[in-house]
């Protein structure tokens, strides 16, 4: 078997006895949480392939997930349309302002390439807050039914589509990794200069990378308002998720596919469990400490950690 | 004699109101080795910036077999055969010696055998043995062949070797200048910059002086190295 099928099929497994073993603790809250933790595997994992695979760090990360969740509700407001044409709506509208935001800025480098990033996501908040169609600063509502057949549940469903939406982005971060794509962006890290002199298309390339990055990152955020029943710009554009999104990879392992997933899974896994134990407010105060700790224990994060001492 | 195949006319390039390279006339023959001196600080490194496409903007026209060069971006003139080494080893440090070796081969089309190409490039280098090694693992001089062998696999036509031999000993040298030569042999041209006169009179059949960003002399090694000129600004000497 090789190893692409292999690849799949284990995460079809592992997809179907997360899904068998939350209808066997017949509890709401296990696909609210998991929902809540793969929403973070979809965001690191499209991160990764811009920051992590080309070393250029979007801290923009809310911004392209908001421009998500507010293409749904256009989507559903505008045509009435449900779910999953939002998601499709919502990755080329966040693939598009990736490749936007690339064309205009990935001629600047390290930091300031950051901070246009960073920009790009005020910028964009500022416009929701100011357009009434889409609840302006009041936020807006989408009014769901309370059961979707064949799913037992609302949650259920929203858990299936975020695990399923997970899979797909492992998957093609790992197939960015293995393809001729990956070495190039691996390449322009390492050296762009030399990137270039060797016959590397670096601006085209890196385009590349933003489109994809943003198109994953506008399809995490598209189930939001779904799942949350209510999405205002100050949820949509948390400081939470552009903190996890470069927190996550790199505490897993950035530059590799399942590092991102290893991050999210443990990060996300943490803030919830101190969500429901002792309060939301130290999410942030978690992954800062994770962060720390990481960064003088292992640079390279988990997976980068073990491959040194094997 | 073979025909021109690589020609800079008029090639400057200013930094706001500072002059770093003022109408420069190089032309090259197939296959042909030229030595490129002069002092720091002369320009040498700027002309090279300018014929490789690290300078988008400069004077002058650049064309290689034909084809005008100013615009293309240095990817392009990579691929149309315009090979090059940096002063200081660039190597893509996260990927192991053969991968370095790779990258150039899957953006030339050779992806299918990229790795069977990259193996007999670091054959060339005597690097095979070195193939899953990091660069940081490699000496200096394994470093200086990594990037020959990066540039192997371009298929140049033309070589520019940028200072390839800086900091190396008198054997490493002429392990380098040894690699030159069989890389020329198998067709490329070669513009050495090099500080090393020992390896530039050795390797070239005809020598450039920069000094100030202006050439001041152009031919037969021996002849270039008694103008009075060159001495004066080269060497030192009144």
């Amino acid at each position: 078997m090789n190893a692409n099928l292999r690849f799949w099929l284990g995460a079809a497994a592992l997809g179907l006895a997360l899904v068998a073993g939350l209808r066997l603790l017949g509890n709401d809250y296990g696909y609210f949480a998991g929902y809540f933790v793969l929403q973070y595997v979809v965001l690191a994992g499209a991160w990764n392939i811009l920051g992590g695979y080309a070393g250029y760090v979007n801290f923009g990360a809310a911004g392209f997930m908001a421009a998500g969740a507010y293409s749904a509700i256009v989507v559903r407001q505008w045509l009435g349309w449900d779910l999953i044409p939002g998601i499709f709506a919502a990755a080329v509208v966040a693939g598009l302002l990736g490749l936007g935001t690339g064309y205009l800025t990935l001629r600047l480098k390290g930091v300031y390439f950051s901070i246009a990033t960073l920009c790009l996501a005020v910028v964009l908040q500022t416009l929701v807050v100011n357009w009434d169609y889409v609840g302006g600063s009041r936020g807006a509502y989408i009014i769901h039914a309370r059961d979707i057949p064949p799913f037992n549940s609302y949650s259920e469903m929203l858990f299936i589509v975020m695990l399923a939406l997970a899979i797909i982005t492992t998957g093609i971060g790992r197939a960015v990794e293995m393809s001729r794509l990956g070495r190039g962006l691996q390449a322009i890290r390492d050296n762009e200069r030399a990137a270039e002199a060797v016959g590397v298309p670096t601006l085209r390339l890196k385009l590349v990378a933003t489109t994809l990055c943003g198109a994953l990152m506008g399809v995490a955020g598209a189930p939001l308002p779904y799942y949350s029943g209510y999405l205002n710009p100050e949820a949509a554009f948390s400081l939470a998720y552009a903190v996890n999104a470069i927190a996550m990879p790199l505490i897993g392992g950035a530059g590799t596919w399942a590092g991102p997933v290893i991050g999210a899974v443990l990060l996300a896994s943490l803030q919830q469990a101190a969500t429901v134990t002792i309060s939301s407010a130290l999410n942030l105060w978690i992954v800062g400490w994770m962060l720390v700790i990481f960064v003088a224990v292992a640079p390279r994060g988990i997976l980068g950690w073990f491959r040194k001492r094997t | 004699m073979s025909e021109v195949f690589f020609r800079a006319a008029g090639v400057g390039k200013r930094f706001g109101g500072f002059v770093a390279l003022a109408e420069v006339d190089i032309e090259l023959r197939a296959g042909e080795r030229l030595g490129l001196i002069g002092p720091n600080g002369s320009g040498k490194s700027t002309f090279v910036n300018c014929i490789s496409g690290d300078f988008a903007e400069h004077d002058g026209q650049v064309s290689l077999a034909g084809t005008v060069l100013n615009g293309l971006k240095p990817h392009r003139r990579a691929r149309l055969g315009m090979a090059r080494t940096f002063q200081l080893p660039q190597p893509f440090n996260s990927l192991d010696v053969l991968e370095n070796v790779r990258v150039p081969l899957l953006f030339a089309g050779h992806a299918a055998e990229a790795t069977d190409r990259a193996m007999a490039c670091l054959e060339q280098v005597e690097m095979a043995d070195k193939a899953r090694k990091l660069p940081k693992e490699l000496t200096q001089v394994e470093q200086r062949r990594l990037e020959l062998a990066r540039a192997i696999a371009l298929n140049p036509r033309l070589l520019i070797a940028d200072e390839a031999m800086a900091g190396l000993s008198n054997a490493e040298v002429d392990q380098i200048i040894a690699l030159l030569f069989k890389l020329n042999e198998a067709g490329a041209a070669v513009i050495m910059i090099e500080h090393i006169m020992r390896a530039v009179t050795a390797f070239s059949e005809r020598l450039v002086v920069f000094v100030a960003g202006r050439k001041i002399a152009d031919g037969p090694p021996r002849d270039v190295l008694a103008l009075p000129e060159v001495e004066g600004a080269y060497l030192g000497k009144q």
